[in-house]
């Protein structure tokens, strides 16, 4: 039986699982709406605005670890959702995004709502399509799951012009992906990872550095298993948070520019540096030339580009992380030397427990009355045990959440680590509610960055998705204030946030709850009533305004050139 | 360092803009590229002539193998090749010229493709020194115009 576009989008969205799409409906795109309310199995989110729709597949595809999918419109629909699109490529979180286009023959006239998306999406999308005929899309977008989820996962574009919709074929939905020119490697070369065993056996003082590529590839329990195994103390990106449990001795916390004493003393002095998924970001590194000096360097990635990109390698692995694990624990079980692999370290490890003792997170939580936004967070993980799902903001909330949340499991942060997106973290949050509706979803938000996608309430309210927003509440754009303050002295051009809604009553406009807080004593008894409440809400936290994210190095100093508190 | 690569790409609309996107987006140097049919319909041939430090051109290969529409890249410079480019020069060739620029055109087995009693349109094929000595040759007549496709490669059958 020939079926229209319209409805073979649903019958192949049917075939890969999709339970959830996050829309806004135009012009374009009608001929789907219309099709949509006789799938029931598949549950449209009508967002307020597109960025909204597409952080939102992102944060549920965070979360889940399955493709988020994203329906807009053409023109104005489909470039609203660029920096989402951006978002999802830097971090390479699995999206689709389907895009209505004007009809085929008025593609180039400058036709209404019509813009040239699978140009302007080239350089961030791991691929994109334009659909010519009807007899390919279920291909397609078959191609289009495949490609977001495999090798290195990332955002995958589908622009669907009206008529292609409208027009009917026979629908047969292909089994499996042929692709000459697409083949990741997946499976390492088995003598490089006998060279990594190697060297992990001969180094004194080896480090492992997780990146998302943990997360993604679902490697954390093979991480945590080697990293206990062969003591081998483990430190994590912003985006492998939670793939090696925070409460372990073994763990030192986050790197890189706001990571902790420990962990980046532990890179300048390791002789052997394990990335796993990790891509030696410019945040991770400071200075490369001086970045782990005295280190061997073994690069495990599936991305062939990551390797050698920035830091030269001793070791290159190109796979899958997970595979790349599961081989390295095989042969740690079959080792003629388990003692060589496995053996304690004490002076590595030693001395690591002075540095983590000596120079701990911390702050000056002084007698000022104030509240610290540190203390916010702590108290967050507190009540919370780290089970919630946790998304930030960007800035300084985004830091602080970092820094003073253990995260226990992997898929429990969501966070815009590559693009540095202000506004990810509420619509994100509602796509972890959408596929958790029982978890308890907290956004650590600023009082900048929520603004920029706060009309997304209204889709929280409609939807009933209770989640908590904590606004870390300072009166600045904190992040660039503190480098203001640090090394721009103290110029705050454009940092002060002089005029902010009352977000109490912002959340009451939508129906939402909220509440403020203003004194230290009664932070812990409203965020409890806030995250035992069952409702959307907001929490209004007003924290000391100049408040710094510390460590902190300079961006192009080096690791160990760290400012403290 | 000067690389020639050869990248294989599935002929389809905006192919090109990917390639040309890759380069300009994280600002790799392209030297010249020229794209071409192959024996399959399906499939074209671009031949990418490339100045980058070896670190830089090791990426070039990575990041073109990493697009999806790319099927196969190889770096001509790891291979004997033979290298060829065509070039179409208008010269200037009154009077007294004429003779000196025929002379030339003989020495480097070049062609004269068209003429008119004050110009000259000559095609010369070979590799880039080739062309560029010829150009250095022709400018004192006066170059009007100039027209050059950018390097061709193919490996020789005996590495």
């Amino acid at each position: 039986m020939e079926l229209t576009g319209a409805q073979i989008l649903f019958e192949s969205l049917k075939k890969e699982g999709v339970d959830a799409v996050f829309g806004f409906p135009g012009g374009a795109v009608i001929d789907i709406y219309d099709e949509m309310p006789r799938h029931p199995e598949i549950r449209h989110y009508l967002v307020r605005h597109e960025q909204g729709a597409i952080h939102a597949a992102d944060g549920y595809a965070r979360a889940t670890g399955k493709v988020g999918v994203c329906l807009v419109t053409s023109g104005p629909g489909a470039t609203n959702t660029v920096t989402g699109i951006a978002n999802a490529y830097m971090d390479s979180i699995p999206v689709v995004i389907f895009t209505g286009q004007v009809p085929s023959p008025l593609i180039g006239n400058d036709a209404f709502q019509e813009v040239d998306i699978v140009g302007i999406t080239r350089p961030c999308t791991k691929h994109n399509y334009l659909v010519k005929d009807v007899t390919r899309l279920a291909g397609v977008i078959k191609e289009a799951f495949y490609l977001a989820r495999t090798g290195r996962p990332g955002p995958v574009l589908v622009d669907l012009p009206k008529d292609v919709i409208q027009a009917r074929a026979e629908f047969k939905y292909p089994r499996q992906v042929r692709m000459r020119s697409y083949n990741p490697t997946l499976t390492p070369n088995a003598k490089q990872v006998a060279r990594a065993l190697e060297a992990i056996c001969q180094a004194d003082r080896p480090l492992f550095y997780v990146g998302g590529g943990v997360v993604s590839s679902d490697s954390h329990r093979e991480l945590t298993w080697l990293a206990k195994k062969l003591n081998v103390p483990v430190t994590a990106t912003l985006m492998g948070l939670g793939s090696f449990p925070g409460h372990e001795p073994l763990w030192l916390g986050m790197l890189g520019m706001h990571g902790t004493y420990a962990a980046n003393r532990a890179v300048q002095e390791c002789d052997l540096l394990i990335a796993v998924g990790a891509r030696f970001d410019d945040r991770v590194t400071g200075k490369l030339a001086t970045f782990a000096p005295n280190a061997k360097v073994i690069h495990i990635d599936v991305d062939p580009t990551s390797i050698r990109k920035n830091v030269r390698v001793d070791v290159p692995i190109v796979a899958d992380c997970r595979e790349t694990l599961v081989a390295l624990k095989a042969q740690v079980e079959a080792a003629s030397d388990p003692k060589g692999l496995c053996r304690a370290r004490k002076d590595w490890t030693a001395t690591l427990k002075t540095w983590k003792i000596d120079h701990p997170l911390t702050y000056n939580g002084g007698d000022s009355g104030e509240i610290k936004p540190q203390a916010v967070v702590e108290t967050i993980y507190e009540l919370t045990k780290g089970e919630a799902i946790i998304s930030t903001e960007v800035g300084q909330n985004q830091m602080w959440a970092a820094q003073f949340y253990n995260y226990h499991k992997p898929r429990t942060l969501l966070t815009s680590g590559g693009l540095g997106t202000m506004g990810y973290g509420f619509p994100a949050a509602i796509g972890a509610q959408v596929a958790f509706p029982d978890k308890l979803v907290i956004d650590v938000a600023g009082d900048g960055s929520i603004q920029m996608c706060i009309q997304e309430m209204a889709t929280a309210m409609c939807y009933d998705l209770p989640v908590k927003i904590v606004i870390l509440n300072n009166g600045y754009l904190g992040m660039v204030r503190q480098w203001q303050e640090l090394f721009y002295k103290k110029n705050y051009c454009a940092t002060c946030m002089d005029w902010a809604p009352d977000f109490v009553k912002l959340a009451q406009a939508y129906g939402a709850e909220g509440y403020r807080v203003t004194d230290p004593a009664q932070v812990k008894p409203v965020l409890k009533q806030a995250f035992g409440n069952g409702k959307l809400t907001i929490v209004d936290v007003v924290v000391s305004q100049e408040e710094n994210v510390y460590p902190m190095v300079p961006a192009g100093a080096s690791l160990h050139e760290m400012l403290l508190v | 360092m000067r690389h020639v690569l050869s990248v294989l790409v599935e002929n389809e609309p905006g192919v090109l803009s990917r390639i040309a996107g890759l380069f300009s987006g994280r600002g790799y140097n392209i030297e010249t590229l020229n794209v071409g049919p192959t024996l399959d319909r399906e499939v074209s041939l671009m031949t990418i002539a490339t100045s980058a430090p070896e670190v830089v051109i090791e990426q070039i290969i990575k990041q073109l193998r990493k697009l999806v529409t790319v099927i196969k890249v190889v770096d001509m410079n790891d291979h004997v090749a033979v290298e060829r480019e065509m070039m179409l020069a208008k010269v200037g060739a009154e009077g007294d010229k004429r003779a000196e620029i025929l002379r030339i055109v003989d020495i480097f087995r070049c062609k004269v493709v068209d003429v008119s009693p004050d110009e000259l349109t000559i095609e010369a094929t070979g590799d880039r020194g080739k062309l560029d000595a010829i150009v250095a040759l022709l400018q004192r007549f006066g170059i009007k115009e100039i027209a050059r496709t950018g390097a061709v490669a193919m490996k020789r059958s005996m590495q």
